[in-house]
């Protein structure tokens, strides 16, 4: 089992990501220069936060044309887990791999603060472990996490039980005040209707050790890991 | 075309006739115009150190810990165990920031992470120490700060959030004095094997001159110049000195170096940071030995048209120069190919020692390399001794409720919360802030090394004001103090020295004397200065800022269990003062914000005092009975007390019983004697701190206790209580509120 961090130039999370893996899980993963055409070889797909291509444009607009991107759209659609955070998922959202998009904080400013996430999906290959309504801690660290959708979109969303995490108050309920950057329905991470791709605006990759002051984050990568090896079983 | 020197073209470059006397006599001839610029740079005092370069050789340099020390390279080293050292360096941006608050700071933060990867190590986070006029209120002035401090964040969270590299802590003050000339001093710390420290040497005859990174344009022309002058209602016409800065692009340079570095490829490499091209050729073949020839026209610009006296001297950012070992040529073009940045064959490296540009095969500049360098006139300045400040008497103070001062202190924007600032610096990036900011010290695993590190910046520029040597002895005591509070014993300095034009004899004698404080106290601390940065001309219209040398130390944590907290943690623990009650005033916080003073003796250190203090919290953390720690510093004991309830993550009260005094509460609460810390324990470890302090000789005050909803004092003048919902609404507040309006 291998694991592939994508790095596009500009990806400052490559490093997290890769360390959670196999220092946090001791799971073996390599990072994947994002002008690589293929992605053969490689069970699952991680792209990290940052700021790919310098995010001058909109976030994560130059990195969905970037040719890793490609192949890893098509791995996606054949139903490899792709897991998408921070800039990531800004990333996915503009492949189309995952529906809506991400925009300026409510507050116009960057945010680095911890939140509570309620997890409301255990049905993807990132969440299986846990259970529905748990609460993880996680912090976020961007200045254009607000998720968008429109309503029909964030219908369908919520119907097909696509929102997988949710931003709450310690109570575990999905207040105006536990919504740090103005998300729709406190959104905080998508899957597309498989459930093979999640984007997440919080980082895990920087919440798998205690010292850190949380380590919910490790429970995502753990469920990825013990998917693919369910599947090779 | 080339204008003719003139007296007043010489002097509009700075230089003084005796100067340009010298530069004759090193050349042999007149200087053109384009070595006159880059003499005019070199020579500044940013580049050149000219008129304090006297004064910081008083500073201790040398350690057991000290692998490269001040001056010798872009950033100091210290051997941090295990084969493992850090390279840590504190730099200004006061005068681009004044100007232009979000590029100047932004291009603060990639300068001092260039200094730092350019000596091989990871850049692991940055700090940054701030100071800004008053931000409250409904007038021009405090708009305009509002502004300033809006624009330094956002250029700092800029920079630093997107290169990847975390903010994990600093401080900020306010005070008039800074109207009009913030100060931006940023810090960046890195990690690397102690093995594989590089140099910025142009080592190896006929080795290849390589410029790598952004093109160069005109921006940012002799910044160096610039930071070298007081800034004037003209300032505002230098926009151009003030550089564009592209975390992006510096992020890729930082990658493509280390890739580079670690490849074995590198003989030299340096950072073209002020005075760009010319610093980094004439230094690299000063430090070498050697002489390294260029030619203009390889150089990869981004405008056409430039004068070579413009490529010389252009500060523009995100560009490294690396002398590369013969035969590994081919090296650089892999690297920089794949992160898709420019790089070009400019030079060699010569045996003449000079420093020699072509412009497309014609000689433009040729001047030995070690006297460019090195040879900067050295001047002793005229030092004054400034009228003293007004005496205090306790007796002439009228008593103000201690309910309201404390409210008052609390919402002051120095004590209050920085929670609005350090929201918009990603702090978590790296998965290795352990301690994030708003605790005495930020403490950071550095998980390559396996280490925890914990680094505070410090000054009091109170104290600087009323007796810069005490003043600036109190910085490296209260920064030892702070990373001692959290676990760590001290290591290292590096420190920032802000202070007035030189010419000025009082702004002079302040600046001596604060050298001359710093110096005393890291011999007594042990603590090697291993560089920093100086800051002069630090004025505006408004008249000269206070002295603020600030100190950026860094220390390390044995073990992880050491690592404590400010807040208190759990109802029930006993609350000590260690270190007495105290009773200085002056110079105080209090003085300041009730009684609109910035007046009376500052508080002494004791150093012998001081070291007892630190080296029995010390041990008693190393007992593993120490809930919490955080010691007494603007506000004195009840804003201490204060910041125990309210910093950490939940909020908690504490009982105290103030033993029997004479002195008026008010005085007992917020003076701001050194040397003293609150720490929690649990109540089991009551005797065993009680047996360790007669031990130490130390004397410490059983305050309280921990719990409840409200800080309560109760003293032999009556009771004292504050919700902590009303201690937090003014605390946690006040920033945000003052920065959230809207300035048209």
């Amino acid at each position: 089992m291998k694991i592939a961090v994508v790095r596009f130039p500009g990806s400052n999370c490559d490093q997290d990501c890769l360390r959670a893996l196999t220092d946090g899980l001791g799971i073996k993963a390599e990072y994947v220069w994002h002008k690589e055409t293929s992605i053969a070889g490689y069970d699952a797909v991680i792209l990290p936060g940052g700021f790919s291509y310098g995010d001058y444009l909109r976030c994560g607009a130059i990195a969905a044309f970037s040719p890793v991107m490609q192949s890893v759209t098509k791995a996606a659609h054949a139903g490899m887990p792709v897991f998408g955070i921070c800039n990531g998922f800004q990333i996915l959202c503009e492949t189309g791999l995952l529906r809506g998009a991400l925009i300026r904080n409510r507050s116009l400013l960057f945010l680095c603060q911890p939140v509570s996430l309620k997890l409301e999906n255990n049905r993807t290959p990132f969440t299986r472990l846990s259970d529905e309504g748990a609460i993880l801690k996680m912090p976020i660290a961007h200045g254009e996490g607000a998720y968008y959708a429109d309503d029909q979109t964030l219908k369908e969303l919520e119907e097909e039980g696509q929102v997988v995490f949710r931003y709450v108050n310690v109570n575990g309920q999905p207040t105006p005040e536990a919504n740090p950057n103005g998300s729709r329905n406190n959104i905080a991470g998508i899957c597309n209707p498989a459930g093979n791709v999640l984007g997440l605006m919080p980082h895990p990759d920087r919440s798998w050790d205690q010292r850190l002051g949380s380590d919910d984050g490790l429970q995502l990568f753990r469920s990825l890991v013990d998917t693919l090896l369910s599947v090779a079983a | 075309m080339t204008p003719t020197l003139t007296p007043e073209l010489v002097h509009q470059h700075g230089l003084s006739e005796e100067e340009f006397e010298r530069i004759k006599a090193i050349l042999g001839r007149e200087p053109n115009f384009t070595e006159l610029g880059v003499f005019s740079v070199m020579w500044s005092e940013h580049c050149s150190y000219k008129n304090t370069r006297r004064e910081l050789r008083k500073f201790p340099t040398t350690g057991p810990r000290v692998l490269v020390k001040a001056g010798e390279e872009n950033a100091g080293v210290i051997d941090i165990g295990d084969g493992w050292a850090v390279a840590f360096k504190m730099e200004s941006h006061n005068h681009p920031s004044a100007v232009e608050p979000f590029q100047g700071a932004a291009t603060g933060v990639g300068g001092i992470i260039r200094d730092i990867f350019t000596m091989g190590a990871r850049p692991v986070f940055l700090m940054n120490s701030l100071r800004f006029g008053p931000i409250h209120g409904d007038n021009d002035a405090a708009r305009k700060n509002r502004k300033l401090v809006r624009g330094v964040v956002a250029g700092i969270a800029h920079y630093g959030n997107c290169i990847g590299v975390p903010t994990i802590g600093g401080e900020i003050g306010f005070d008039e004095s800074y109207n009009g000339n913030p100060l931006v001093n940023v810090l960046c710390l890195g990690v690397l094997k102690k093995a594989e420290i590089a140099r910025g040497a142009a080592s190896g005859v006929g080795n290849a001159v390589f410029y790598v990174g952004s093109e160069t344009g005109r921006d940012g022309l002799a910044g160096a110049a610039f930071a070298s002058r007081d800034l004037t209602e003209e300032s505002k016409a230098d926009r151009p000195a003030v550089q564009v800065g592209d975390p992006f692009r510096g992020k890729l340079l930082l990658e493509a170096c280390l890739e580079l570095l670690n490849s074995g490829a590198v003989a030299g490499i340096q950072d073209m940071g002020a005075a760009g091209l010319t610093c980094s050729t004439c230094e690299t073949a000063s430090r070498g030995g050697t002489g390294v020839q260029i030619d203009l026209s390889l150089v990869p610009k981004r405008e056409t048209g430039m004068s070579p006296y413009e490529i010389l001297l252009s500060e523009s950012q995100e560009r490294m120069l690396i002398i590369v070992r013969s035969g590994e040529e081919e090296r650089v073009k892999e690297v920089f190919e794949k992160w898709d940045l420019p790089y070009s064959r400019v030079g060699i490296v010569t045996d003449d020692g000079f420093m020699r540009v072509l412009n497309d095969g014609a000689v433009e500049v040729e001047i030995p390399a070690k006297q460019l360098a090195d040879d900067a006139p050295v001047y002793e300045r005229e030092v004054a001794i400034p009228s003293g400040s007004e005496a205090i008497e306790v007796s002439g103070l009228a008593f103000q409720d201690p309910k309201d001062s404390l409210i008052k202190l609390l919402a002051h924007p120095t004590v209050a919360s920085k929670n609005w600032v350090f929201r918009q610096y990603d702090y978590t990036v790296r998965a290795g802030t352990v301690v994030p900011p708003g605790s005495d010290a930020a403490v950071f695993y550095v998980r390559e090394a396996n280490k925890f590190l914990a680094a505070t910046t410090d000054c009091n520029h109170l104290y600087c004001r009323l007796d810069p040597r005490e003043g600036a002895k109190i910085a490296v005591a209260e920064a030892a103090r702070n990373l001692t509070c959290s676990g760590a014993v001290p290591l290292a300095v590096t420190d920032n020295l802000n202070f007035g034009n030189p010419y000025r004899p009082e702004n002079f004698w302040q600046l001596r004397e604060a050298v001359e404080g710093l110096a005393e106290a890291c011999r007594r601390f042990e603590t090697p200065v291993t560089g920093g940065n100086v800051s002069l001309y630090n004025e505006s219209p408004q008249g000269t800022i206070d002295p603020t040398p600030t100190v950026g130390m860094v220390g390390l944590i044995e073990d992880e269990r050491w690592i404590t907290r400010q807040y208190f943690r759990d109802e029930g623990d006993v609350i000590f003062l260690i270190g007495g009650l105290g009773d200085e005033i002056g110079g105080s916080l209090y003085l300041k914000t009730i009684y609109g003073k910035k007046a009376g003796k500052p508080p002494r250190l004791d150093f012998d005092r001081e070291l007892a203090v630190q080296k029995f919290l010390r041990a008693l953390i190393r007992k593993g009975v120490v809930k919490s720690a955080h010691d007494c510093s603007e506000g004195g004991l009840a804003v201490a007390l204060a910041e125990g309830c309210m910093s950490g993550p939940e909020r908690i009260g504490a009982q105290i019983l103030l033993p029997a005094s004479n002195a008026r509460v008010d005085l007992c609460l917020f003076n701001e004697s050194q040397s003293r810390i609150v720490v929690s324990v649990p109540s089991e470890a009551i005797e065993l701190v009680h047996q360790d302090t007669a031990q130490a000789g130390i004397e410490t005050i059983r305050l309280g206790s921990v719990g409840g909803s409200a800080l309560a004092i109760e003293g032999p003048q009556g009771a004292l209580s504050w919700p902590l919902d009303q201690l937090r609404e003014a605390w946690y507040s006040s920033i945000a509120l003052a920065l959230s309006q809207q300035d048209l």
